[in-house]
């Protein structure tokens, strides 16, 4: 991939338009200066909303509540199957409810920080003035989050941070949030104010006259092709972890709504940054579909090790403490195994890779209770842990009362996805990107407990402000015609690649490629990334991709359900984003948060930034199909958190 | 741990369509690994269709940890198979014998039309909460979260039922194809907190309704609470008779105030 810098064309695609003022300002000073739309008028507007995951969810429900008329997508068969709904730990806020010295401060600095001072400030900062507002608003909304006897909020500290902010709901956080969010979208259906459409997958952006006009969706039913106009789109259409087959995201999760609007002229930002958590079940088989993850919090008390001897094969039970090595209390002794997600992540994979892995495959690590059920008792292992151990037990067949938990890193999140601006809309005027699929606020790493913060921050607090100060502008306009060239041709596209998908009638499955795709962006842009390893894996891609549309086989027909179809469409677009993302890594020379590169690491092992180089947010426009993407800078500037290297000594 | 391999016959309900004939198949499925889960199975099963020509059997799945409610399908006539408190995603392949034969079918119920093979239609759910699933609180603001405490066995009860995931499974294991488990734990989940007593009876009653234009009666034969994945309890779904039983006078004096 050859790089085009160009600053000049770059600053004008990517104005930030970040307000002016002090940062603790700067939201407040913008939802003033902001334009209003009448009551009245709102309901000449139409948005469409993609996704239905806490993002959008809680967009609908709020922009449905303000009146104006919504139309929402979801590929599910009920809003509430959004993998959102996964989400295990909690949500963050700024409460400081334990005076315990929080602040709306603290969060922005933590999250900053955490992200390796890779996001841009004044994102972050509103980001963590909202957080408590979230709190407010989805407890007044029923969300059965976890109480003190004296029936207030309780919170535990979370993911290594050093104050108890974060709020939770036994170890299903997720699900009870998004619970609310799609109750109150509910209630806007009911009243007319969301249109919903299930079992929908949107195909394509339409752009008319520069701005997003709406979209093309199959009906997975019946797989009818219907265009939908609008004023506004707003795409919460999650992360693209799948690109490497075996990750914690649900089967469907997938990069076709960004990666199509993409292709439409939406920028792609820091798609090498991906997170990649310490704490999931080892693959088991080849046949291993998905990786479960396994929460964070297991490492309070467990311990991580290996045996000293790699050809060790006695049970764990029988290995004497002499001959184990508990690597990260060995390496990090002031942090031990409560290092961050990356760091904790690495050093397995050292391990493994020096063939001292365990469990039938070798391909994991123990983490081990035996030491703290004995200084705790096993009911309080049970209170702590009990429905994580339920659940390890079930999987594996394996107590961890009874023998270590064999845990190995997994593809978690994605903190990479389509560039916004302050208001978070795209370079596509009209286009709205929220939640996982944009790149807003974790940088190059992001905090646990704050994916669930951001995507009801973005779809609550700040988008029915930002959404409202564009279509002001429009007022009198209408959304154009679903007749209008532009849908007919985005039609026409959508039904020529399903019928290039169905007629290839080759001998391999949509599976097996998804899987050897994976396999290399693992192997190459996984944990630990070098030149030679990226630019092998820019190699291999295009042969398998060309095999994929010489040797697919999709069997059945466009016009019923048909999931090998779906998939088939998801995995096409995979191979196109692969190549973005690595060749993403390639030209970002440092080591910041999830993106490792071997080359650049101190002499101790840890992550090396080059913030006089690198301290920037890499955007990517789509050239055209065999073209290099360009790149655009946008510069980050640090005025109230200065960049310092981490050290977990 | 113990891994094997096991031979196993399949008896698959395949439908091509809403409203096409539906008919059982059977499939060889030799050399399962046991570590499997019962949907990396059919993944392998679907593999070697693909491999031989045949359209791959389709299920609804998606987070693959129990949590998101999309799978589920009646295995060896019960719903979400042998393993009580488990999803059909979380269910192993080591739970099985080797010449064992599976019998999968989908959901099934009058308010859950099949869709294709395995998969039905359960927007019947969504019109029950739409109908009165919800608290009534405007987004974007709200008092602040601790002026409104809640004991924590209140809390702790209401998120019991609130673990819910909308599998339907309750409803593919009722004689009746009652719905009443999802609705009651819904309704037990808003109605047991604070938050939730303004609209505690106009809600009992717009959802037990919507329910009712949907689904079939119950007939307290329990069989919702032994397939929940969840362990949802069926004291909920007295809680929200008796609830509804007082909504019919408190719903009728606020009328005859308002009036």
């Amino acid at each position: 991939m050859t790089l085009t810098d160009t600053p000049g064309a770059g600053s004008s695609l990517l104005d930030a338009r970040i307000p002016d003022g002090p940062i603790h300002e700067k939201w407040d000073n913008h939802r003033f200066s902001m334009k209003l739309v009448n009551p009245n008028n709102k309901r000449r507007f139409e948005i469409i909303i993609v996704g239905t995951g806490l993002a959008g969810a809680s967009a609908a429900a709020t922009l449905g509540e303000l009146g104006y008329r919504v139309k929402v997508f979801t590929y599910h068969d009920s809003p509430r199957r959004a993998h959102s709904i996964a989400a295990q730990g909690g949500i963050n806020a700024a409460k400081n409810y334990r005076n315990d010295g929080d602040s709306i401060h603290r969060l922005f600095y933590d999250t900053v920080k955490g992200g390796d001072y890779r996001a841009r400030e004044a994102n972050v900062y509103r980001l963590a003035q909202v957080s408590v507002e979230i709190i407010d608003q989805c407890v007044a909304q029923g969300v059965p989050f976890a109480r003190e006897y004296g029936g207030l909020l309780d919170n535990r500290s979370f993911g290594g941070a050093q104050v108890s902010r974060t709020f939770y709901a036994r170890g299903q956080t997720g699900q009870q949030l998004l619970l609310g969010a799609y109750q109150a979208m509910a209630r806007q259906v009911k009243l007319g104010t969301v249109e919903l459409h299930t079992r929908s997958e949107m195909l394509d952006l339409v752009v008319v006259d520069g701005r997003a006009a709406g979209i093309v969706v199959r009906d997975m039913v019946t797989g009818e092709i219907t265009s939908h106009a609008a004023h506004a789109v707003v795409l919460c259409t999650g992360g693209y972890g799948n690109v490497f087959f075996l990750s914690t995201n649900a089967k469907a999760s997938n990069t076709t709504a960004i990666w199509r609007a993409h292709k439409k002229g939406a920028l792609f930002a820091n798609p090498c940054y991906t997170q990649i958590h310490p704490t999931c079940i080892p693959a088991s088989d080849e046949f291993q579909s998905k990786l479960t993850l396994m929460s964070e919090s297991l490492r309070n008390d467990g311990r991580i090790w290996v045996p000293v001897n790699p050809d060790d094969t006695r049970s764990p039970d029988q290995i004497p403490e002499d001959e184990r090595d508990y690597f990260l209390e060995r390496m990090y002794p002031a942090f031990g195994n409560l290092v961050p997600r990356d760091v904790a992540s690495r050093a397995a994979k050292r391990m493994v890779d020096e063939g001292r892995g365990v469990g039938p495959r070798k391909n994991g690590v123990y983490l081990d209770f035996a030491g703290a059920i004995e200084r705790l008792g096993r009911q309080v292992i049970e209170e702590r842990y009990g429905n994580l151990f339920e659940m390890y037990d079930r999987i594996t067949d394996e107590s961890p009362y009874e023998v270590p938990m064999r845990i190995y890193p997994a593809v978690h999140y994605t903190m990479g996805g389509l560039w916004v601006d302050y208001n978070l809309m795209s370079t596509i005027p009209g286009l709205y990107v929220a939640g996982e699929a944009n790149f807003s606020d974790h940088g190059a790493n992001r905090l646990g407990a704050s994916a669930l913060m951001q995507g009801l921050a973005d779809g609550y607090f700040i988008l029915p402000y930002t959404i409202g100060d564009y279509l002001a502008g429009m007022l009198g306009t209408q959304a154009p015609p679903t007749d209008h060239p532009a849908f007919r041709e985005a039609e026409t596209g959508v039904r020529d690649m399903t019928q290039r998908l169905l007629s290839i009638g080759g001998t391999r499955s949509v599976d097996w490629f998804h899987r050897e795709l994976g396999r290399i962006c693992w192997e190459y842009c996984g944990m630990a990334r070098s030149r030679e390893g990226l630019e092998k894996a820019l190699s291999e891609i295009p042969a398998l991709e060309a095999e994929f549309w010489n040797d697919l086989r999709v069997l059945g027909s466009a016009d019923t359900l048909n999931q090998s179809l779906e998939k088939a469409g998801r995995v096409a677009d995979y191979f196109e984003f692969a190549k973005l993302m690595i060749g993403d890594a390639l030209h970002r020379e440092e080591s910041c948060g999830g993106h490792f590169r071997v080359e650049h690491q101190t002499e101790d092992g840890e992550a090396q930034r080059n913030d006089d180089d690198f301290a920037y947010v890499a955007a990517w426009e789509y050239a055209g199909p065999d073209r290099d993407p360009v790149l655009h800078k946008e510069p980050l500037e640090f005025e109230y958190v200065i960049p310092t290297q981490r050290s977990y000594k | 741990m113990s891994e094997q391999v096991i031979n196993l016959t399949l008896k698959v309900w395949r439908q091509p369509g809403p409203d096409a004939e539906g008919e059982f198949k059977e499939y060889d499925a030799p050399g399962i690994n046991t570590e499997m889960s019962f949907l990396e199975m059919l993944d392998v099963v679907n593999e070697r269709l693909i491999e031989r020509g045949e359209e791959p059997i389709a299920f609804d799945h998606d987070c693959r940890e129990g949590i998101c409610g999309s799978c589920g399908m009646i295995i060896n006539g019960q719903a979400h198979g042998p393993m009580r408190n488990t999803a059909t995603c979380q269910l192993h392949m080591r739970k099985f014998a080797d010449g064992d034969t599976i019998v999968i079918e989908p959901f099934r119920a009058t308010a859950f039309p099949v869709i294709r093979d395995l998969v039905v239609n359960r927007s019947a759910f969504d019109r029950i909460i739409e109908a009165g699933g919800y608290i009534t609180a405007p987004t974007g603001s709200a008092p602040e979260a601790n002026l409104i405490p809640v004991p924590k066995e209140v809390a702790d009860t209401a998120f019991d039922a609130a673990a819910c995931i909308g599998c339907g499974a309750c409803v593919a294991a009722c004689p009746n194809g009652a719905a009443q488990l999802f609705t009651a734990a819904k309704v037990a989940h808003l109605n047991l907190l604070p938050q939730g007593q303004p609209e505690r009876w106009t809600r009992v009653q717009a959802m037990v309704d919507e329910m009712e234009a949907h689904f079939g009666s119950c007939s307290n034969h329990r069989e919702c609470e032994a397939v929940c994945p969840k362990g949802i309890s069926i004291d909920f779904i007295a809680m929200m008779n008796r609830d509804y039983l007082k909504a019919q006078f408190k719903n009728r004096r606020l009328a005859s105030q308002s009036g």
